[in-house]
């Protein structure tokens, strides 16, 4: 995949760093305003999917990070099923760590709504990888799309930049 | 022949939907509202979320979430298993 005009780079420039920053927002603020980490996540990897099509794959493909996407897929998963075990002595995810109003906060760190939020955070983390992993296994793979007759020699019609 | 059959199933057809949308329930009255005023007000008194719709969704129905995120992980394995080694075959 070609870089597009320098018109799409320049906006990629400015703009999308701000979808990192508003997707991290929406994950954060999941108790208190619409969204919650399945959407932010989304949106934070909204950002792999621009990066290849505003600058080509070449660029993709050396800015992506298998190892730090499964990474983050895997603590996200392994951290939501944490917080879920946390309310064992009650139920499965039942929320022990929420501070109904009126009672005193455990720690200033420790928000409100108890694990709601680290939930949000764990599965932010987890959709943020998983979704970017789809966009780049796919994109590695994309040469099944060839019409060549043979078992590889000819190369996709739009990959000749790698 | 042919249009004149589909144009009476079509006709027969918006007939009823439209008599089942006049005898549809009113929107925004339910039966039963004991699990909404019971969400509504736990939600905000025990829980401390203001966004009842996460509270729901992290919290009362946390394990359904937690089949959500397997769905994705099970999805990323398929595409993974399909695509890692760059599509090359055998």
């Amino acid at each position: 995949m070609k870089p597009l005009s320098v018109v799409v780079t320049s906006v990629f420039d400015i703009f999308a760093w701000f979808m990192i920053v508003f997707g991290v927002y929406v994950i954060n603020n999941g108790h208190n305003t619409p969204g919650g980490g399945f959407q932010g996540g989304a949106i934070v990897a909204t950002f792999m999917s621009f990066v290849l099509v505003a600058y080509g794959g070449k660029k993709f493909m050396t800015w992506a990070r298998e190892g730090a996407y499964g990474a983050l897929e895997l603590i996200g998963l392994m951290a939501f099923f944490a917080f879920g075990c946390l309310g064992f002595p009650n139920a499965f995810f039942y929320n022990s760590l929420a501070i109904p109003h009126g009672g005193t906060p455990l720690s200033e760190w420790l928000p409100y709504c108890g694990t709601i939020s680290l939930m949000n955070v764990a599965v932010g983390a987890e959709v943020v990888g998983a979704l970017s992993l789809v966009v780049y296994y796919m994109y590695g793979s994309i040469r099944m799309v060839d019409t060549g007759a043979g078992m590889g020699g000819e190369r996709g019609h739009d990959r000749f930049d790698r | 022949m042919k249009k004149t059959v589909f144009a009476a199933a079509v006709i027969v057809l918006g007939g009823l939907l439209c008599g089942t949308f006049e005898a549809i329930h009113p929107f925004g009255i339910p039966y039963e509202t004991a699990m909404d005023d019971y969400f509504l007000v736990h939600a905000l008194s025990d829980r401390s979320a203001q966004n009842v719709v996460t509270s729901l969704v992290f919290d009362f129905r946390g394990f359904d979430t937690l089949g959500e995120a397997a769905v994705l992980f099970t999805a990323l394995t398929a595409i993974g298993a399909l695509f890692r080694d760059g599509g090359k075959r055998e």
